[in-house]
């Protein structure tokens, strides 16, 4: 009996709560995932910190204004920022429905990221090369650190949009991919933030007299 | 049995709903917010790069203090048109994790910036390269430590010897 009263009302007048049980499930995943992108800007602060405490302790070593090339890192910079625009172009085109297109910005945007960190690989190599590996000093050892984290980030991050592009073209844009992208987007977004510190704290102000 | 029946119509009229599709696009931005965020992060990327390569400043301390400026502004620029955070986005609760992150961070990088300035000034005299010609003075200036031979113990041992 109370099958026949609750069935009609329920198709006919979907109330606010069934909406939000349905809904929620999604925000769940976003906010769960802002949650652990937050607990990694907490790794970083302590790296950056690190950086702080010892990016003056050369040791007799080189400095930052004898190490940093300042055009690579503006070179990289803008690397990230243009893979950050086309990421959301690549989104946005998601939400056309519109699989090639899409396809092809998170293709653009996996090709802009293995070149950051490709130059960033020939800076490190460089460095090491010369003798200023991460034991040299307190200075390239938080640097290497700070840096490599960031960078090592970066690398997952082009090996799970890959990992995307391969579900997206398997299964199509569907809901469940849809979410993945959003993730990968703020995961993407997050680490250019993070550059942002990274190039002024560790690059600019180290060069800094 | 009421129960199945409950929970169905709800799920398939909750897929269905346009209007679900239609908030999504509202929050992840658009063509228009994009492209501002990224004029806006070139130009607060440009100017630091601007005013260190091109020696704009003659202290560096200026300098220092401009280019934290320009980043925490693009920070801003990145999380409110890159991330699209507001206020709203999951009833708040983003925004409440992200202003809890932002106070752990600041008692964690000033902490530490506090604590190690003190410990270097304080205990390290000699390491410290700004210091170095001051080293005999300092260490004598310094009070002696417990668990520590006395001055005057480790003088009486040299004699002994």
């Amino acid at each position: 009996m109370s099958d026949i009263t609750m069935n009609p009302a329920g198709a006919a007048n979907p109330s606010a709560r069934f909406y939000t049980r349905e809904h929620h499930p999604e925000n769940g995943t976003l906010l769960g995932f802002w949650l652990y992108l937050m607990s990694d800007c907490l790794i970083f602060a302590c790296l950056f910190a690190t950086y702080a405490v010892l990016g003056r302790n050369y040791a007799g070593g080189p400095t930052g204004a004898e190490l940093f090339d300042l055009p690579l890192v503006a070179v990289n910079t803008s690397l990230l920022l243009l893979s950050s625009i086309t990421y959301g172009f690549a989104m946005l085109e998601m939400q056309r429905k519109r699989q090639g297109a899409t396809l092809a910005w998170l293709a653009v945007t996996g090709i802009l990221g293995a070149c950051f960190i490709g130059f960033e690989l020939y800076e490190f190599a460089h460095l090491i090369h010369e003798g200023y590996g991460p034991q040299r000093s307190g200075f390239l050892t938080s640097f290497f650190a700070l840096v490599s984290t960031h960078g090592l980030h970066v690398s997952f991050g082009i090996v799970w949009l890959v990992t995307l592009m391969f579900q997206v073209k398997r299964h199509g844009l569907t809901a469940e991919n849809g979410r993945r992208l959003m993730c990968l987007s703020m995961f993407w977004h997050f680490l250019d933030v993070v550059w942002i510190g990274v190039f002024t704290f560790v690059y600019l102000m180290g060069v800094l007299p | 049995m009421s129960g199945g029946h409950q929970q169905h119509p709800a799920r398939v009229v909750a897929h269905g709903h346009d209007d679900h599709h239609g908030h999504t696009h509202a929050d992840h931005g658009s063509l228009k917010s994009y492209t501002t965020g990224f004029v806006l992060a070139v130009i607060l990327t440009a100017i630091p790069f601007w005013l260190v390569m091109g020696k704009v400043f003659d202290k560096s301390s200026t300098t220092g203090l401009v280019l934290l400026g320009f980043a925490a502004v693009q920070i801003v620029v990145h999380m409110v048109y890159f991330l699209h955070m507001n206020t709203k986005s999951e009833g708040g609760w983003s925004m409440l994790a992200l202003i809890f992150t932002i106070m752990l961070v600041f008692i964690m990088l000033s902490g530490s910036l506090w604590v190690m300035y003190h410990l270097n000034h304080n205990m390290m005299p000699g390491m410290m390269p700004d210091t170095t010609e001051v080293v005999p003075e300092s260490m004598q200036a310094m009070p002696e430590m417990p668990g520590m031979p006395k001055t005057h113990d480790m003088q009486h041992m040299q004699h002994m010897q």
